[in-house]
């Protein structure tokens, strides 16, 4: 027992060292705590996106620089012939425009169907619960399913449509045979499994507005439509530029609805509606299984989803910039206002003026408020400077 | 800005140890699923062999409850993949990967044969003298390299009859018997003006068309030259625009299609295809063994089909399968001797009975089961004797090379753009696909 007991006391005793030690390893330990657990609590987001996200991307980039088959594998390092091939192929240019035509008859439509519904949605609905479920049920299906459903509706000499025309005295239309046709009729079955899912996310933005920016609109007289235009939109921009984004990405990489429109699945005989996600299969797994090709191929589409985003992202906040001016606008004019009142105030008395920078300058320390309020003009200018570097900083 | 950084590499070092645990969890694991495998393998215990084949080969768990009877120790397990392009995805990708999950005996179409045939390494070679004589020459010529080296044991063939509703031929006026309307699309010695003719006098009297699409009926054609695309010597590709002898067969498919009216401007397995079935669209087709099953799926309640001993131009052979044994399997000497017993004429003419899928082993097609087969959809015709005569007319075994399927895309889809979606006339159609065909590289 004494013997247990001997250096115990040792270090408490004489040693000073240790204690101090042992107490500032707790503390380190604490401290990694507060400053390492937050990084290793997201960490599984980003070493799974590590995993399937950033490094498929690399390897991508490798496999776009080599001669590669899908079945012979890995061949020559051909640096960017990949990438010169595709550009100068007739059909990646081609698959590029029905992309962009194929997306801009889908996400326009989409946005503006899943809006109004989310609209009506947003009102008092008896078994609210029951429409909101439901305008989701296109999104649950599968998308060949739809396809195929969508694709019997479609054709060109027994389909239901042409059948609606003909019975009410139109010619039919050649969904097959027309490329602005056939890119309606795939842009229909893209917006009809997508305009539900956005919807709903609209929705949860509308109903997230402040109930009392409707009331206040009520008493001053607004109908449904202004309240709507003026209330709800300015309101869920952020969630509107969400959804825009989302649906260029989703846009982009249309493919289960064009593979299943004709039953070669390769955009039909003129490549009519053959997107760029669409071309990139058939050189990776079409005849051609050039993997090198294709990889060069997802890198050009992959850095056309982000110009697109980035045209798309300045757009909306340019559409949106009526909010963001607003706010920029009356901050800057508030502050010009809170100027002029504590050039007013300190013209009227000098005892209340060194409170008055404090609210707009924290940063200032009180000790140069003094100094300020001697010449009053000089002082007004430099706090109207550094107010507005604030207001740019902010 | 120090601890900042210091924290970041040490989140991303334990992030990266992470990771690389998982990685080498997941590695362990299969290793060792992988040994025990080969383990018992060894000992000659317990091996199970995986088949993997697409749509209906016709083999049933009777089957191979009996071969697991016959051999104790094996047990063998059957994948079926809901279509062939599902099944050629699989195993392309898979190869790609290393052979990584094959099944020990892979189930292939003719139509990817040429792609396999680059890389005969990845397959095991199934030639055996034992077997020498099983099949049709041909179908045993499809599969070997030009070394020698057999990929698959034969399956099933198509040889090709015409299907025709004899309802519609009634009501325009044309004989109803198999026999006489054989002789009517030229007997033995049918052409394809014949048949063109033939149905030039249909459409003059019934408002059907005459066949479904130029498609189909171009690639029946297409298919009884010995080289359409590419010199069967050297493998490399014909020169498409000085390609007379398909520019011939386009010519006189469009012709009789669109000038004459006798296509129905469909393309094959299309929602107004299937659709064309229900509403006396067209009245004749051609039709490989394979297909009466897809006409009796498409046309059910409609009760004018039958069938005729005759095919224009000689006989021709549209798809069929071959069993493979990759090379990467863990048992490939097991999986070669299922293979063949399973291509055995026995097993073939059980899987005719269950499938339809007409075998290609000469024994199989001789047997009575084969011979005394007929197909009640198709008004009782006797379709074992009516595919064994189409058999013996195949006289041709067109050459696919590895740009085949390239190219006659290329010249399929002129033929849709001008029989179909009428996008373009023969000839601008044939420059786009001349352009397209330049496209692709090979001259």
């Amino acid at each position: 027992m004494t013997a247990l007991h001997t250096p115990t006391p040792a270090p408490a005793r004489g040693n000073p060292d240790p204690a101090p030690r042992r107490v500032g390893f707790t503390q380190r330990l604490s401290r990694w705590d507060v400053k390492l657990a937050p990084y290793l609590y997201i960490s599984p987001f980003f070493i799974l996106f590590a995993l399937v996200g950033a490094f498929p991307l690399v390897y991508t980039a490798y496999v776009s620089v080599h001669e590669w088959n899908l079945l012979g594998g890995q061949g020559e390092f051909v640096g960017l012939q990949n990438f010169t091939d595709v550009l100068g192929q007739a059909i990646f240019w081609k698959s590029v425009g029905n992309t962009f035509s194929i997306f801009v008859l889908s996400a326009a439509p989409q946005l503006a169907l899943a809006i109004t519904i989310a609209a009506v949605l947003d009102q008092n609905l008896r078994a609210a619960t029951f429409w909101r479920m439901g305008v989701l049920v296109p999104y649950v299906v599968a998308p060949v399913a739809v396809s195929l459903i969508f694709g019997r509706m479609f054709a060109d000499q027994y389909g239901l449509i042409n059948a609606i025309l003909g019975g009410i005295g139109l010619d039919p239309v050649g969904w097959h045979s027309d490329r602005f046709a056939s890119h309606v009729a795939i842009a229909t079955i893209v917006n009809f499994r997508w305009t539900g899912y956005n919807a709903l996310i609209l929705l949860a933005a509308m109903q997230a507005v402040p109930r009392e920016l409707y009331e206040a609109a009520v008493i001053d007289g607004a109908g449904r439509l202004r309240q709507f235009f003026s209330v709800t939109v300015p309101q869920i921009r952020a969630t509107m530029v969400f959804v825009v984004i989302t649906a260029t990405i989703g846009g982009m990489q249309i493919f289960d609805e064009v593979r299943m429109y004709d039953p070669i699945g390769l955009g039909g005989p003129s490549r009519n509606w053959m997107t760029t996600v669409l071309y990139l299969y058939d050189v990776a797994w079409g005849n051609q299984k050039n993997f090198g090709r294709a990889a060069a191929v997802a890198w050009l589409l992959f850095l056309l989803i982000v110009c697109i985003g980035l045209i798309n992202f300045y757009l909306t906040s340019r559409i949106s910039a009526a909010d963001g001016d607003r706010s920029a606008v009356s901050r800057r004019r508030t502050q010009a206002l809170i100027a002029q009142a504590q050039a007013k105030a300190r013209a009227g008395s000098q005892a209340e003026a060194p409170t008055a920078p404090l609210p707009t300058h924290p940063a200032t320390p009180p000790d140069e408020g003094p100094p300020d309020q001697a010449p009053p003009s000089p002082g007004r200018t430099t706090r109207s400077t550094t107010d507005s570097e604030d207001g740019g900083r902010g | 800005m120090t601890t900042r950084t210091r924290i970041f590499w040490a989140t991303t070092s334990i992030a990266a140890m992470t990771a690389l645990a998982a990685c080498g969890g997941g590695d362990s694991g299969s290793d060792s699923e992988d040994t025990g495998t080969t383990g018992s393998g060894d000992g000659g215990e317990e091996i199970t062999l995986t088949v993997a084949t697409f749509n209906q080969f016709g083999y049933t768990d009777e089957m191979l409850d009996r071969y697991e009877e016959e051999h104790p120790g094996i047990t063998v397990e059957l994948t079926t993949a809901d279509s062939s392009e599902d099944a050629r995805t699989n195993l392309t990708t898979k190869i790609a990967a290393g052979g990584e999950g094959l099944a020990d005996i892979e189930g292939i179409e003719v139509d990817w044969l040429p792609e396999l045939m680059q890389y005969p390494d990845l397959f095991t070679d199934l030639s055996d003298p034992e077997l020498e004589g099983r099949w049709v020459d041909w179908k045993v010529a499809q599969a070997t390299t030009p070394d020698g080296r057999l990929l698959g044991y034969g399956t099933d063939i198509g040889p090709e009859g015409i299907c025709y509703r004899q309802d519609l031929f009634e009501a325009a006026g044309l004989p109803t018997d198999p026999a006489e309307v054989a002789e009517l699309l030229g007997g033995d010695d049918a052409t394809w003006e014949d048949y063109f003719a033939a149905g030039r006098d249909f459409v003059a009297n019934s408002d059907a068309a005459w066949y479904d699409g130029a498609q189909a009926t171009y690639q029946g054609m297409v298919n009884q030259l010995e080289s359409a695309y590419e010199d069967a010597g050297t493998g490399d590709a014909l020169d498409l625009s000085t390609n007379t002898a398909v520019r011939d067969l386009y010519d006189q498919v469009l012709s009789a299609s669109v000038d004459d009216g006798l296509s129905a401007g469909l393309e094959q397995w299309s929602a107004d295809w299937d659709a064309a079935f229900q509403n006396d669209g067209f009245a004749t087709m051609l039709c490989p063994a394979w297909m009466t099953g897809p006409v009796e799926e498409r046309a059910g309640g409609v009760d004018g089909w039958n069938l005729a001993d005759v095919f224009p131009g000689g006989g021709g052979n549209w798809g069929g399968s071959f069993l493979t044994v990759p090379a990467s399997g863990a048992n490939t000497e097991a999986a070669t001797e299922l293979a063949a017993w399973l291509t055995h004429p026995e097993q073939q003419t059980e899987a005719f009975g269950n499938a339809g899928t007409f075998p290609s082993q000469i024994e199989a097609q001789a047997s009575d089961e084969v011979q005394s087969a007929t197909n009640e959809f198709f008004n009782d015709a006797p379709i074992g004797e009516i595919f064994t005569s189409r058999a013996e007319a195949i006289d041709v075994v067109p050459f696919k090379g590895a740009n085949y399927f390239s190219i006659h895309q290329a010249v399929q889809n002129a033929v849709l753009r001008v029989d179909v979606t009428g996008e373009q006339d023969a000839d601008s159609s044939w420059e786009s696909a001349v352009e397209e065909f330049n496209g692709l590289g090979l001259m």
